[in-house]
């Protein structure tokens, strides 16, 4: 049941690199990321590789597997034919810090310019009554696990550093439409979403979507409702004064 | 040799879970400027992978549920080990600490009248579980972060700076406390990424580090569990109680070998899931203990009836305690009536729609067919006991989270005494905010109270440096991947669910020869982002910690909670008021006998005579 499998992993760090050919083995029922602990125990010692729960739930472990956006510990080895050669390489829309180790900052700095969760003032502790059809949009959204991967896909950043600035990217989009559906959320938060944070920028592809190992529907689910709300509002400014004057 | 690099803080965290960051969100709103340290990413700690829920008993679902009985539950739990008034903390402003979540923007699961929904757990008398579906974790923990990123936006409307009063230091690992005379001064430790040192300065200093589950083969626990906070207050002086309790989860997956020990929540439980052996039968009314007679029903047919009405039923045995349930496993796998992969058979498939179980339990369904291709609404998972969670830790005080070494606190996992000998499911997740949030005021109030600061000399600095570089030293030593495989597999095998003298005494002999190969490791390669060498650094506190472990697991001649001995299997009222507590002696353990502080009279008036009896001595019930 075990077998001697080939590997491609991309090895260096910000001064360049290159993908490095390896062949190892390989046993029944294990994933990508027990074949990249494999190496690093037995033949590339100081092979980087960012991981922790191994359980699809912490979202450390993104990288690209031949080309495509997964996680290392929830890529099946089954799911590739035997003689197949795997390649493995770090996320690229993210600066390389080394090997399959990518620098994230981008997506705290992003975090960090949606601004928090206002509740009502007027609501104590443990008075707080939503119900649960209320929550459960935001709820979908909080599935997030933060891997980055939909960020890492989105073309908008993927190949234009330059739209980095502008563009916060689906994950953090999808914060802001996150907070808007909060039941309890006091904030207005439409006009934001498409000054600050660039979803004018989105033209809904949803590739975003089809990376989300949570299965999260960004894009329907989130971007296209805020974009919705955006137009409304755009369009229509009773509307708007109304969304203002009737939320909660 | 590059300059070192020099940040000074009032309160240092250590670690980034839900105790850690509980209590830096306390710390920096007592005004106090604040850093939080952690070895993985923002938002990544351990405490985003639990599951099945938040232990608090609001009453939201049954409303006959009160602090006392939950008081009750958890000292009944940890087989009235407990240091009583943690317990009784924690009982009482659990449900204060929940609702807070609520106004940090966490978002539950909801009852039919909007208040946040609570499900059933082992050991729990009343639902009492908060959850979001089997996320529970990840919503605490991006709840806390989200926090943060709250307090760090006001600071940057006030000074102009995110990070004027709190700062988080991601992917860094502390290698050592640094002390000046009897006070601690700060810590020292380096950054994954580029291996370069780093030396905080900071008269308190908050352990939240988690626990120490990497030093056994078959574990739910993550690489970070390497007991690294367990070590540095043991080496800064302070002490470890309780490092015998282990507890062994009921249920992580067995099969295939390479996620073995994954978790599968106790809420498959709780929501209907039963237990089977190969034959086909509810093992579990087999193993219902004297002491839980009364409260767990004898036939099917009750324990079924329970689900829908728990005023009339007793609870169905599948849902006692963890220790009991991972022992009966134990026991049906060696009789030869396990699963083909070595466990026993876990089924909610003939028990709920598979709607409804796609529903309530979403990632326990991706996880079964993701990684095992098992469709968990149609067929038994395949289940067995793994290492998830230690008991022990460093003794605090329970009010403020104060270790014996002036200005070194320690909440959470790290800590020992609130779960006695064994922890019911979801009271971890409260204790950490209720510790979290306790050791975050405590620390300031030492800092605000203190009048010189403590300093720290450069000898120590360069010692702590010495230390760390050591592996890249020495050559032709032993590759540290090989050591803690073997550490791992012996722990396994000779301190594990079931535990006999002769076992212990040579998994203690078989440590000692470990920490002497460690002595000698060598990496390959540099410091930048090498897991070889974090893995060198690591074994250090692993090696420390199992010796606890091992030391005072072969001193306790009974059986409670989780240690079992095979060759003192009763559990013994005499050895309930002594606490076994470690100390670094040497370079190795030694461990101590120390009373343990009688339970308050007004506390001891919540249990009936009848089932103290079957705890305290006589001479403690005249
Ligand atoms: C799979 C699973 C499911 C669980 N489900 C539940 C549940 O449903 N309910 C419940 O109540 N409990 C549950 N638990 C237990 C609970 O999750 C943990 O006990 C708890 O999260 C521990 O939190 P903590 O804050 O103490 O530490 P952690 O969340 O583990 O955080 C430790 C932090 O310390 C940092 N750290 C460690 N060492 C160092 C160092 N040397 N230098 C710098 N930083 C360091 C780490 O990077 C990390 O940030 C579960 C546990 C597991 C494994
Ligand atoms: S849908 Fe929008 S956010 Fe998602 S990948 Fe496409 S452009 Fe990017
Ligand atoms: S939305 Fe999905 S893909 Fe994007 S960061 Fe979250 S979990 Fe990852
Ligand atoms: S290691 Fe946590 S998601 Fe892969």
């Amino acid at each position: 049941m075990s077998y001697q499998g080939k590997f491609r992993v991309w090895r260096g760090d910000d001064s360049g690199g290159a993908l490095e050919d390896f062949t190892v083995e390989v046993n029944e029922g294990e994933v990508v990321l027990d074949i990249i602990h494999r190496l690093q125990a037995t033949q590339a010692p100081d092979l980087a590789v960012r991981w922790n729960c191994k359980a699809g739930k912490c979202g450390s472990c993104s990288a690209e597997i031949n080309g495509r956006p997964r996680l290392l510990c929830m890529t099946r080895m089954s799911t590739f034919t035997e003689g197949e050669t795997i390649t493995v390489t770090p996320m690229r829309t993210f600066p390389i810090i080394r090997d399959l180790v990518t620098d994230v900052s981008f997506n705290y700095t992003k975090a960090r310019e949606v601004p928090s969760f206002a509740p009502p003032k007027d609501l104590a502790p443990g008075e707080y009554r939503m119900q649960q059809v209320d929550v459960e949009r935001s709820q979908e959204f909080r599935k997030c696990i933060e891997c980055f991967l939909c960020q890492n896909t989105c073309h908008v950043v993927r190949d234009h550093e330059e739209n980095k600035e502008a563009f916060s990217g689906p994950r953090f989009l999808m914060r802001v439409a996150e907070l808007e559906m909060h039941p309890l959320d006091t904030a207005d938060r439409v006009d934001q979403a498409q000054e600050e944070h660039g979803l004018g920028l989105c033209n809904i592809t949803k590739c975003c979507s089809e990376v989300c190992p949570e299965h999260i529907h960004i894009t329907d689910n989130a971007l296209i409702p805020m974009k919705e709300r955006v137009a409304d509002r755009k369009y229509d400014p009773i509307v708007w004064l109304g969304n203002k004057l009737f939320k909660r | 040799m590059p300059e070192l690099e020099r940040h000074s803080f009032d309160v240092l965290v250590i670690g980034a879970g839900g105790a850690g960051l509980r209590a830096a969100i306390e710390a920096r709103e007592h005004g106090l400027r604040t850093a939080v340290l952690c070895k993985s990413l923002f938002g990544k700690a351990h405490t985003v992978m639990a599951e099945g829920g938040i232990a608090a008993a609001m009453g939201n679902v049954n409303s006959s549920d009160s602090w006392q009985v939950h008081f009750r539950d958890t000292m009944r739990g940890g087989k009235f080990l407990n240091n009583w008034r943690m317990a009784e903390l924690h009982a009482q402003e659990a449900p204060q600490r929940v609702w807070e979540l609520e106004t940090y923007g966490a978002l539950f699961d909801r009852t039919k009248d909007g208040r946040i929904s609570q499900r059933n757990f082992g050991g729990h008398e009343y639902p009492r579980l908060a959850h979001v579906g089997d996320r529970t974790g990840l919503e605490l923990i991006r709840t806390l972060q989200q926090k943060i990123v709250s307090l760090q936006q006001e600071d940057f409307k006030e000074f102009g700076d995110y990070e004027e009063r709190l700062r988080v230091f991601q992917e860094f690992t502390v290698t050592d406390l640094v002390k000046d005379g009897d006070r601690i001064a700060g810590a020292f430790g380096y950054w994954r990424e580029s291996g370069r040192f780093v030396l905080f300065e900071a008269p308190a200093v908050i352990l939240a580090t988690g626990g120490i589950g990497k030093s056994f083969k078959v574990t739910s626990n993550s690489w970070e569990y390497t007991g690294d906070g367990h070590a540095l207050a043991m080496r800064a002086g302070a002490s470890l109680i309780n490092m015998e309790f282990i507890q062994f989860h009921p249920t992580g997956m067995v099969w295939p070998p390479s996620v073995k020990g994954i978790l599968v929540t106790e809420s498959v439980r709780g929501d209907g899931g039963v237990l089977r052996n190969s034959d086909g039968k509810r093992f579990m009314f087999d193993y219902i203990p004297e002491v839980f007679k009364d409260k767990y029903a004898d036939n099917e047919e009750e324990g079924d009836r329970w689900y829908t009405d728990q005023a009339n039923n007793r609870r169905p045995p599948e849902l006692l305690p963890r220790d009991e349930v991972a022992r009966a496993i134990n026991s049906e796998v060696k009789a030869g009536r396990g699963s083909p992969h070595g466990g026993v058979f876990l089924d909610v498939s003939t028990r709920l729609p598979a709607e409804e179980i796609r529903k309530r339990l979403p990632s326990m369904h991706h996880q079964f067919k993701e990684l095992a291709d098992v469709d968990i609404t149609a067929q038994p998972m395949e289940v067995g006991p793994t290492c998830h969670y230690v008991m022990g830790g460093v003794e605090v005080d329970p009010d403020t989270g104060s270790s014996s070494v002036a200005g070194l606190y320690a909440a959470g996992e790290v800590s020992g005494g609130m779960h006695g000998s064994n922890r019911l499911g979801g009271n971890s997740l409260s204790d950490l905010l209720v510790f979290g949030r306790r050791a975050g005021a405590g620390a300031a109030e030492y800092v605000r109270a203190m009048t010189d600061r403590p300093t720290v000399s450069e000898d120590i600095v360069t010692e702590a440096r010495a230390t760390a570089l050591k592996p890249f030293q020495t050559e032709g030593g032993e590759n540290p991947y090989t050591l803690h495989m073997e550490l791992q597999q012996s722990m396994n095998d000779l301190v594990g669910i079931i535990r006999r003298q002769g076992e212990m005494e040579e998994a203690l002999q078989r440590l000692e020869k470990l920490k002497e190969r460690a002595q000698s490791l060598t990496v390959e390669g540099h410091q930048q982002f090498n897991p070889g060498w974090h893995l060198a650094l690591d074994l250090r506190n692993m090696l420390l910690v199992s010796e606890c472990v091992a030391k005072a697991a072969l001193l306790r001649t009974e059986s409670r909670g989780g240690h079992t001995r095979d060759d003192h299997p009763v559990m013994d009222a005499e050895w309930r008021r002594k606490l076994l507590v470690c100390n670094v002696d040497g370079d190795g353990v030694s461990v101590e006998e120390k009373p343990q502080i009688p339970i308050r009279h007004d506390l001891l008036d919540l249990f009936d005579r009848a089932e103290l009896e079957k705890y305290l001595t006589a001479e403690e019930l005249s």
